[in-house]
């Protein structure tokens, strides 16, 4: 149960940098989910608070004690790898049981917390098992569990859910989630798939590069993206991005994207109009793009005609691919639509939920 | 069977050809080797290991009968006052010629007259005849397969005959006392094999366990100058072994360690760490580092680390370690010669002591191969599956 501060950490391996100048606020009890592609430093943020890096610039606290110097074991912190690092030759037991055993814990006391962190994994019938006699989901949930009987202050995930199926990681972001609330301590999770730090972070941070994206919660991530890349990120399918041009219609402000026009309702016209003229890239994400007949009522709208390249049925849904003449984007529509590869149709946008980026800085406009 | 199974067979044929000639080309000697370690030595000057089974042919008669019989008549009796069928008289020839000086007297003295002398080989076929049908000694009765060349090899019996009949008759050598103490036998295998045991036994464990500690930190403490160090101590592996053989010497003189075993154990630690070291710290580098991690985590210092974690799981590449150390040592005859010296022999060394100068007495060679070959094959099969996986070492994950 402790809070977690970064202030101004830098990472630096020679002339290669990991972590640039990261700063970020972590509540107690917060179940935080560093986000980013594959290479960002996400990982590196984690390990520099877990110890097993040193920091070359800034400190981090671990409950107003700045850590910088304290050594992993005693940053009270348990952290649970990406490849579950569990102990070959030891039974399931004694991974757990080992740490405490380190640290001179009384027999009875070890004994219960195992058993007790078993129960809560459901895995107390593998206790006399080896490693090597588990399933994948069985090792994570053993790692799992060597984490918990630690009781420590804050918990570390580095990608915990990525050797496992797809059914399986589903079940298991659940549990997760269900662990987080009944153990109430704080929460580091890092992972690439933003499914997972959407369905599991109490708030989310998207990192690139080293650098801090925007970190907030799930909702606001998807509403509100402060950058192209964040929009890009979060989302899936990924928002689509046409080049455009704001222009004056009329006294209407509009989109110009060259294969069409879109009209911009009145509560977002007011911020668009300071910046009529400029380049910029329009964002809307796949599920505001409807099948017009379908379109649900009540929304500002623009209608466009497109080509259908590709259809994908997942039965509750159809992710169409749509062409107009220059520009693909992606919709989501209706499974009762009529939209068929070759055809042409009129497809609606949803002009209350589109994000426009400045094309230099990739920032957005509002 | 299709024609497609016999294509198969046929295609298969040359590689299978191939490969049991070479097994042949290793086996037979070997088997051959095996065969005459057996066999009495009498047989083995006699004939080749391949007619072991034969019966044996007679001697030597038709020689006998060619040269001899028109003098002495077939039973030997012919000459006056001389009985070749005699026992005492054919034992006093321990050599085929002396047989020739007994005959060249008999010549001068007029009783035969021989127009040609027999050849060396024949005149030794000669006495060989003359010894069976005399009775000093019976070939008939002489069991084709004894284990008498090992007991001779193992007791250091240096003699004529056996050990066994030279205790029975009470001839045997000085040094030995025809009871169990001959296992211990300077010149014996007895004493050679616990020399051996006494050297290959500590020199294998010694830098393994150097090693096993150099790999980890070579691996996980980061000091000053670890790559430059481990750089250095690999690259020792190109001194060759001779060429410290002198120095060494020469040091080891000024500390008396020469002629002791705690000379030997250092020179053969010495040499083996460099190549211990680099293939303990290639292997436990290649353990997955999140479970050290996650261990420096839980609060471990190094000391347990390597000790509950690393050991265990280094164990194929001990194993290997250790197989290669310790036949190595085994068969190594220079650098004992040169630090031990004949004052504490080892197998290698008595090995090649068994034979004189001459080469006389080879029978003993035979069965000492096989008594010193013993013991690394049941190292090496009891431990192979160690050995095979050390192989993989680091191509699976732990």
């Amino acid at each position: 149960m402790a809070s977690v501060k970064y202030e101004h950490v830098t990472k630096r391996w020679g002339s290669v940098v990991g972590v640039n100048d990261l700063s970020i606020d972590i509540a107690d009890k917060e179940f935080i989910v560093y986000v980013g592609p594959s290479g960002c430093g996400k990982s590196t943020a984690l390990r520099l608070l877990a110890g097993l890096e040193s920091i070359t610039e800034g400190k981090i606290y671990i409950d107003d004690r700045v850590v910088n110097d304290v050594k992993p074991k005693d940053r009270d912190i348990a952290m649970v790898f990406q490849s579950y690092a569990l102990y070959p030759h030891m039974s399931v037991y004694e991974n757990m049981a080992f740490g405490l055993r380190q640290r001179k814990t009384s027999k009875s006391e070890i004994d219960r917390r195992v058993r007790e962190a078993a129960n809560i994994l459901g895995i107390e019938q593998l206790l006399d098992r080896k490693p090597g006699q588990l399933s994948g989901g069985q090792r994570q949930r053993v790692a799992i569990g060597r984490a918990i009987v630690r009781e420590p202050n804050v918990f570390l995930m580095d990608e915990p859910l990525s050797n496992l199926d797809a059914k399986l990681r589903v079940q298991a972001r659940a549990e997760i989630s269900k662990l987080h609330q009944r153990l109430e301590t704080t929460f580091i999770y890092v992972t690439h798939d933003q499914v997972e730090a959407m369905t599991m972070g109490t708030r989310i941070m998207v990192i690139k590069n080293g650098i801090r994206q925007q970190i907030d919660t799930p909702q606001n991530l998807y509403e509100y993206p402060v950058n192209l890349f964040v929009a890009g990120f979060i989302g899936s399918p990924a928002m689509n991005f046409m080049d455009a041009k704001l222009v004056e219609r009329g006294d209407k402000v509009a989109v110009d994207c060259r294969d069409f026009i879109l009209d911009v309702p009145e509560g977002k016209a007011a911020v668009y109009r300071r910046h009529l003229g400029e380049d910029v890239i329009l964002g809307i994400r796949p599920e505001d793009t409807h099948d017009a007949e379908y379109c649900p009522a009540g929304i500002n709208k623009s209608l466009v005609e497109v080509r259908v390249d590709v259809t994908e049925l997942l039965g509750r849904e159809v992710v169409v691919h749509l062409t107009s003449e220059n520009i693909e984007f992606q919709g989501i529509f209706d499974p009762r639509t009529k939209a068929r590869v070759g055809n042409t149709m009129a497809v609606a946008f949803n002009m209350d939920s589109t994000h426009i980026f400045d094309k230099q800085t990739e920032l957005a406009i509002r | 069977m299709t024609t497609d199974r016999i294509k198969m067979i046929l295609a298969g044929l040359p590689t299978h050809i191939v490969l049991i000639g070479l097994c042949l080309i290793w086996l037979i000697p070997t088997i051959g080797l095996f065969v005459t370690s057996l066999r009495p030595f009498q047989d083995i000057n006699q004939s080749g290991w391949w007619t072991a089974l034969a019966p044996r042919k007679a001697v030597g008669q038709d020689v006998y009968e060619k040269y001899l019989a028109p003098y002495y008549g077939l039973d030997g009796k012919a000459v006056e006052g001389v009985d070749l069928f005699d026992p005492e008289l054919i034992g006093q020839f321990r050599r085929s010629i002396e047989l020739t000086v007994f005959l060249r007297e008999q010549m001068e003295e007029g009783k035969v007259q021989l127009e040609e002398m027999p050849d060396p080989q024949e005149m030794s076929d000669l006495l060989t005849y003359l010894r069976q049908l005399s009775g000093a000694e019976n070939a008939a009765s002489r069991l084709r397969f004894t284990l008498n060349n090992y007991i001779d090899a193992v007791m250091g019996y240096r003699g004529r005959a056996n050990y066994t009949t030279a205790c029975a008759e009470g001839e045997q050598a000085l040094d030995l006392n025809c009871n169990i103490s001959d296992l211990m036998n300077p010149r014996g295998m007895g004493r050679a094999f616990i020399n051996s045991l006494l050297v290959a036994i500590p020199c294998t464990i010694l830098p393994i366990l150097f090693a096993a500690f150099a790999g980890y930190a070579f691996s996980w403490l980061h000091f000053p100058g670890r790559m430059g160090l481990f750089a250095l101590l690999v690259g020792l592996q190109i001194v060759p072994l001779q060429m410290t053989l002198i120095p060494i010497s020469r040091a080891y003189a000024q500390l008396g360690l020469n002629g002791t075993f705690l000379g030997i154990w250092l020179f053969h630690t010495g040499f083996g760490l460099p190549y211990a070291i680099y293939l303990m710290r290639n292997f436990i580098g290649s353990l997955p580092r999140e479970i050290f991690e996650s261990a420096y985590l839980d609060g471990m210092s190094h000391w347990t680390v390597f000790y509950k974690l690393a050991l265990p799981l280094s164990v194929p590449a001990l194993a290997s370690l250790a197989i290669f150390q310790f036949l190595w040592i085994w068969n190594d005859l220079l650098v004992a010669l040169v630090f031990l010296g004949g004052q504490r022999p080892v197998l290698t060394y008595q090995i090649g002591n068994m034979v004189s100068s001459l080469g006389a007495g080879w029978h003993l060679l035979t069965a000492a191969a096989f008594v010193s070959m013993a013991l690394p094959m049941i190292v090496f099969f009891s431990l192979q599956r160690f050995f095979v996986r050390g192989m993989l070492a680091g191509a699976v994950k732990g």
